[in-house]
C-alpha cells in the first residue's frame, strides 16, 4: 500500500487499523527519499535508528499521539548524536551532545526523525540557494527553488515522502517555503515553541513551527512541539489549547482584515487573481473583509535586514575554530585562525549579513541604524495592536509569485529580500501566521498566508481548515490531484 | 602651577554563587581544567542562558549596603568580541541598565575620612582562562571560571592618589566580604580592578588624557602601578608631549606599565541589548526582604561594640573592620564576659602575629571556643597574663586546648601567699649586696628581685603577689 502524499492523519489511522505495520511504514519512507534523491532535501540520514525505534513501537506499541510518524528534522536543530549541520560547512563535522526542546518534544509523542532536512546555511536566504550542501529541487519543476530557508523540509513534504517536517521562520522560512511548495505551514506567536537546541540566526525573530500537507496535520505537531521551557527564557508560560478542538467550528462572522498598504497592484495578475478567488470563497464560509490600516509595515523589509543581521552578526561569533565545528588548516597565529576559519566555513549570504550586523552595530552608527529599526519595530507591533481590535485575522498572499528559476535571484540580494516582503511583518511584531495552499499559477502552486492575534494559533488552524475541507488547492500533488 | 591626579577604578568582584550566572555550572575554584563547564558554558550552538536570580540578589545587598539605587529592572546586553577563552564570542553583561546604580562608600586615609561616589554595579560573565605557558607553542583554554558571576563596580573619577584608590579598594572589600557576597580572595582572582589614572594641572577645567591600568589584583600593586603612572605622565606632559589614550598592563617584576593597545587598537565592542534575556524585574517584596535579611556592617558594628562591650572606639574600629576579626570578637564574648580583655587581646598578640604570618584569623589555629577559654584562665588566675602569651603561641602552632596545654606543661599559676614569701624570703637572703644597694637608694633593683623570683618559679608566680610580697619583706628586712 503507497504511503506517498498521506496525511498525517492518514497514516495514523493506516497504523491503528494495522494495515501497515510501523517497521514498514519507516522501510517505505526511506524508499521514497531514496527515489527522491534529487531533490536534494535532505543532508543526514537517520535510517538505522528510525527502524530501530519503528520495531520497537511495533513490539511495544505507544499511546503517544505521533507514535510511529515519520518526521523530517529541519538541520537547524540539535539532534543527540546525529550530525547537525545547519547547511553550513562550518558545521560539517558537528555532533551535538544534546537534542533541542522541540525534538525531544516530537519524539517524546512517538515521532520517528528519519533524518536531518537541507536549508539555506543558517537559515539565511529564501531559495535554499545558499546550502553548502547544494540547492533543493522544488518537486514541482525540475529548476525551480523550494523557497527558503526551511526549503528540504518543504520539498520532502510536498514530494510526500514524509507526512511533516519541522522547520524553522525568522523572516517567512516556514510560510515562503510553504507557498512555494504547496503545503501547509505555520509560524507561531513568538515564545510559544521552545528555542533551546536551535541554533541561532535571530534570536528576537526565530521561532519554529510545523510544515505538513493540511492545517489539520500541523494542529496535530503544533499540539506536540509547544512547551513553555524553563531553559528558554523568552518562551511563553501560557496555557496550551488543544489545537485541533475548534478546527470545525464554523467561521461564520470571522473578520478578516485586508492590509491597505500591500498595494497589491504592483504583483503579477495572477496572483492577484488567486487572491481575489480565496477571498470570495472566505465570504461564502460566512467571512466579512474589512479595509485595515498598518501605516509602518512598509518599513518592515528594511527594519528586518537591520534587527536580523545585527543579531545574526554576535550569534555567529562562536564559530571561532576554537572549540567546535571546522577549523582551518594550519594557521600561524590567533587572527589568522580566525580569519581563515570563518572566511572558508560561511557562504557568502552569510558574510554579507554579518558583515551589515557588525555595521549597524558599530559605534557611531548604532543609533541611526539598529536603535531606529528597533523602535519602527515597536510602532509596526503596535499598529498589529490596533488593528487587531477591528478584525480576528489579517490576510494577504504569502509570496508575491510562485516558485521562481534556480539562478534567477541569487545575483540580486535585493530582490531575494523582497521575497519575504508578506511574511516578515509577523516576525517583527512576534505574530502567529500561517501558509496555506490557494491556487495554481503556471502548474505551480501559490500561498495564502493568514496572521492572527498574538497566541490565536487556534484560530489561524480554524480558518485554514474550514478553507481546506471546502476546497482541494492543498490536495494537489506534483504527480496530479491526490485521490 | 602643581600637577594634579584624577583616578577612577573598576573593581571586578567574583559573587560567591554556587552556580555560574546563566547556567547550572559549578563556580568553585581549583577544580581540573575543562571540567565545570556545561552546555551553555561553552557556548554551544543552539543553547540559551538563564539569569541567576541569586546573583542579583547578591547584586542588591551591595547596592543597599552602599546606599545605591536599585533598579528594580534591569537587562543584559552583549559586549562583541573574539577570543579564544569567550566561548560565545561576546560576553553577556550590563550596559544600559545595570541593577546597581549611583550610590558611595567611605573611605579613611591617615584618619582623614572621604566619601567616594560610586557610578554603578553591573552583573556580567567571567571569561575562561588562557594558559600560554604550558605548552610550547599552543595556548591551552579553561573554561571553568567562564561564566561566573562577577559583580563590576565603578567609581567616580574622584580618587586623588595611589593611597586614596587602595584605601577605596579595601573598603569595598570590606563591604562585600562582610555582605558575604564574595569570598575577597585576591590570590585566587576574587577581586581584581582595572585603573584610570589621568593627571591635569591643578587649575585646569578639563581632566588630562588617561590610561587604563588592567586587571590588577594586590593591593601593594594597585599603589606601584599607580604612582608609576602618574609619574610616567607628569614626565611625558612637562616634556611638552600629550599623554595617548590607551590601554596599559602593569608588570610587577619590572615595576612599570606597559602599552598594550592604544585607542585605535581598541575594540568596537557593538553593544545591544541581548536578545536572549527578557528584562531582569526585582519585586517590592523581594528588595523588602533582602533589606531586612542585611547583616551588620562594620560601621554599626564598630558603634555598637562601644555601647554595648564599652570599647575603645579605636580598639571597636580595628575589631570591626575585618568580618572574621569581629566574628572572633562575638564568639569569644558569647562565652565569656571580660569583653575588654578580648578586645585587648585581639588588638595585641593576636594582630601581632596575623600581621607577622600575614594571615587572617580564621587560617589560624585560633577557635573562638579556645580563646575564650584562655580570657576565662587570665581572668580566674590561672595563669598570668605573660603565661597565656605562650599559651597563645602553643595554640597558634598545634591548636590545641587551653586546659591542656596548662596541665600538660605545669603552667599554673602560684597563688600559695606563703610558698611565695618564702621563696623571695630566700632571695633576698642569697643577695645581700643587691638588698643594701636597694636600700641605698638604687630602686631599679626591685625588677631585679622580682625576676629571680619568676626565675625560682618557672614563670608561674602571680605578680601582683610577687610585687606585694617582696615590697612588704624588703621594707622589713
Amino acid at each position: 500500500m503507497s504511503i506517498q502524499y498521506k496525511s498525517i492523519k492518514e497514516l495514523k489511522n493506516m497504523l491503528n487499523d494495522k494495515d501497515i505495520s510501523h517497521t514498514e511504514l519507516v522501510q517505505e519512507t526511506f524508499l521514497n527519499i531514496k527515489n527522491n534523491s534529487a531533490l536534494n532535501s535532505f543532508i543526514t540520514l537517520n535510517e538505522e535508528e528510525s527502524l530501530k525505534k519503528a520495531d520497537n513501537l511495533d513490539n511495544n506499541p505507544s499511546s503517544g499521539s505521533l507514535a510511529g510518524i515519520p518526521i523530517a528534522q529541519k538541520d537547524l536543530f540539535c539532534t543527540k548524536d546525529l550530525k547537525t549541520t545547519c547547511g553550513s560547512n562550518m558545521l560539517s563535522n558537528f555532533i551535538p551532545p544534546y537534542s533541542a526542546t522541540v525534538i525531544e518534544n516530537l519524539e517524546n509523542a512517538g515521532c520517528i526523525s528519519v533524518g536531518k532536512t537541507n536549508m539555506d546555511e543558517f537559515a539565511m536566504g529564501s531559495s535554499n540557494e545558499t546550502s553548502f550542501y547544494g540547492n533543493v529541487q522544488n518537486p514541482w519543476g525540475e529548476n525551480l527553488v523550494p523557497g527558503g530557508s526551511s526549503g528540504g523540509s518543504a520539498a520532502a513534504v510536498a514530494a510526500g515522502i514524509v507526512p511533516a517536517a519541522s522547520g524553522t521562520d525568522t523572516g517567512g522560512s516556514i510560510r515562503q517555503p510553504a507557498s512555494l511548495c504547496g503545503i501547509s505551514g505555520l509560524k507561531p506567536t513568538y515564545g510559544r515553541v521552545s528555542r533551546w537546541g536551535m541554533i541561532a540566526f535571530a534570536s528576537s525573530l526565530d521561532q519554529a513551527g510545523p510544515m505538513a500537507r493540511t492545517a489539520e496535520d500541523c494542529a496535530l505537531l503544533l499540539n506536540e512541539m509547544c512547551s513553555y521551557d524553563e531553559k528558554d527564557t523568552t518562551s511563553i508560560d501560557e496555557v496550551i489549547p488543544d489545537f485541533t478542538e475548534n478546527l470545525n467550528s464554523s467561521i461564520q462572522g470571522l473578520k478578516i482584515g485586508l492590509v491597505k498598504e500591500f498595494d497589491l497592484s504592483k504583483l503579477d495578475n495572477d496572483v492577484v487573481h488567486v487572491f481575489e478567488e480565496s477571498k470570495k470563497h472566505y465570504e461564502s464560509l460566512g467571512a466579512e473583509f474589512i479595509e485595515i490600516s498598518l501605516p509602518n509595515i512598509t518599513l518592515s523589509v528594511p527594519t528586518y535586514y537591520v534587527v536580523a543581521p545585527a543579531e545574526c552578526s554576535s550569534n555567529l561569533s562562536r564559530f571561532d575554530g576554537v572549540k567546535f565545528g571546522k577549523r582551518c588548516d594550519n594557521p600561524k597565529d590567533l587572527e589568522e585562525l580566525y580569519i581563515k576559519t570563518r572566511s572558508e566555513g560561511f557562504g557568502d549570504e552569510v558574510k554579507r549579513r554579518i558583515l551589515i550586523g557588525s555595521y549597524v552595530l558599530s559605534a557611531g552608527f548604532y543609533d541611526a541604524y539598529y536603535k531606529k529599526a528597533q523602535q519602527v519595530r515597536r510602532l509596526i507591533k503596535n499598529d498589529f495592536d490596533s488593528a487587531f481590535k477591528s478584525v480576528d485575522i489579517i490576510m494577504s498572499p504569502t509570496t508575491r509569485g510562485a516558485a521562481f528559476e534556480a539562478g534567477s535571484k541569487s545575483d540580486d540580494p535585493i530582490q531575494m529580500y523582497l521575497e519575504d516582503l508578506f511574511t516578515i511583518p509577523a516576525n517583527l511584531a512576534g505574530l502567529p501566521a500561517m501558509s496555506i495552499p490557494n491556487g495554481m499559477i503556471d502548474n505551480k502552486p501559490i500561498g495564502l498566508q493568514l496572521v492572527g492575534n498574538f497566541l490565536d494559533e487556534s484560530r489561524l488552524l480554524q480558518a485554514a481548515h474550514n478553507f481546506q475541507i471546502s476546497t482541494d488547492w492543498h490536495l494537489k500533488t506534483p504527480s496530479g490531484n491526490k485521490s | 602651577m602643581s600637577w594634579e591626579t584624577v583616578i577612577g577604578l573598576e573593581i571586578h568582584v567574583q559573587l560567591s554563587t554556587d552556580s555560574k550566572l546563566f547556567s547550572g555550572g559549578s563556580t568553585s575554584f581549583g577544580a581540573e581544567p575543562n571540567t565545570h563547564v556545561d552546555l551553555i558554558d561553552l557556548g554551544l550552538p543552539g543553547v540559551l542562558p538563564v539569569a541567576n536570580r541569586g546573583a542579583f540578589h547578591k547584586a542588591i545587598r551591595f547596592g543597599l549596603a552602599t546606599n545605591a539605587e536599585i533598579n528594580q529592572t534591569s537587562t543584559f546586553d552583549r559586549k562583541n568580541y573574539f577570543y579564544p577563552d569567550l566561548p560565545k564570542g561576546y560576553q553577556i553583561t550590563q550596559m544600559a541598565l545595570p541593577i546597581v546604580g549611583k550610590g558611595s562608600i567611605k573611605i579613611e586615609v591617615e584618619g582623614q575620612e572621604k566619601i567616594i561616589n560610586i557610578t554603578r554595579a553591573h552583573l556580567e560573565e567571567d571569561a575562561g582562562k588562557s594558559i600560554h605557558d604550558l605548552f610550547d607553542g599552543e595556548t591551552g583554554v579553561d573554561l571553568n571560571r567562564a561564566g561566573t558571576p562577577l559583580l563590576e563596580i565603578v567609581s567616580e573619577p574622584e580618587i586623588a592618589n595611589a593611597k586614596e584608590a587602595v584605601a577605596y579598594f579595601k573598603a569595598i572589600r570590606q563591604i562585600v566580604t562582610f555582605l558575604d557576597i564574595c569570598d575577597g580572595n585576591m590570590a585566587q582572582g576574587s577581586m581584581r580592578c582595572d585603573v584610570n589614572v589621568s593627571v591635569k594641572k591643578s587649575d585646569a577645567a578639563e581632566l588630562g588624557t588617561r590610561a587604563e591600568i588592567k586587571n590588577i589584583n594586590s593591593f601593594k600593586f594597585i599603589e606601584k602601578a599607580i604612582n608609576f603612572e602618574i609619574d610616567r605622565q607628569i614626565r611625558i606632559l612637562e616634556a611638552g608631549d600629550s599623554v595617548i589614550q590607551e590601554t596599559r598592563l602593569y608588570d610587577s617584576v619590572k615595576n612599570e606599565t606597559r602599552s598594550m593597545r592604544s585607542k585605535e587598537e581598541a575594540n568596537d565592542y557593538r553593544y545591544f541589548p541581548c536578545p536572549d534575556l527578557l528584562p531582569v524585574v526585582i519585586s517590592d517584596e523581594e528588595l523588602i526582604k533582602i533589606k531586612n535579611n542585611l547583616p551588620e556592617l562594620p560601621d554599626e558594628k564598630e558603634k555598637r561594640y562601644v555601647k554595648e562591650f564599652d570599647l575603645d572606639s579605636s580598639e571597636a574600629k580595628i575589631i570591626a573592620s575585618s568580618k572574621t576579626m569581629a566574628n572572633m570578637f562575638e564568639g569569644a564574648c558569647a562565652k565569656t564576659d571580660d569583653s575588654k580583655l578580648i578586645a585587648n587581646w585581639l588588638v595585641g598578640d593576636i594582630s601581632a602575629l596575623l600581621n607577622k604570618e600575614n594571615i587572617d584569623i580564621d587560617e589560624s589555629n585560633l577557635t573562638s571556643e579556645n580563646f575564650a577559654t584562655l580570657i576565662e584562665r587570665i581572668s580566674d588566675k590561672t595563669i598570668s597574663g605573660k603565661i597565656a602569651k605562650s599559651v597563645l603561641e602553643e595554640i597558634w602552632e598545634t591548636g590545641n586546648d587551653v586546659d591542656k596545654i596548662i596541665e600538660s606543661k605545669g603552667l599554673v599559676q602560684i597563688q600559695d601567699e606563703s610558698l611565695l614569701e618564702t621563696i623571695a624570703q630566700t632571695v633576698i637572703d642569697n643577695n645581700p649586696s643587691q638588698v643594701d644597694a636597694f636600700k641605698g637608694g638604687k630602686d631599679k633593683l626591685f625588677g631585679f628581685f622580682v625576676g629571680q623570683v619568676m626565675k625560682e618559679t618557672q614563670g608561674k608566680a602571680n605578680p601582683q603577689s610577687v610585687n606585694e610580697i617582696l615590697k612588704r619583706l624588703l621594707s622589713e628586712s
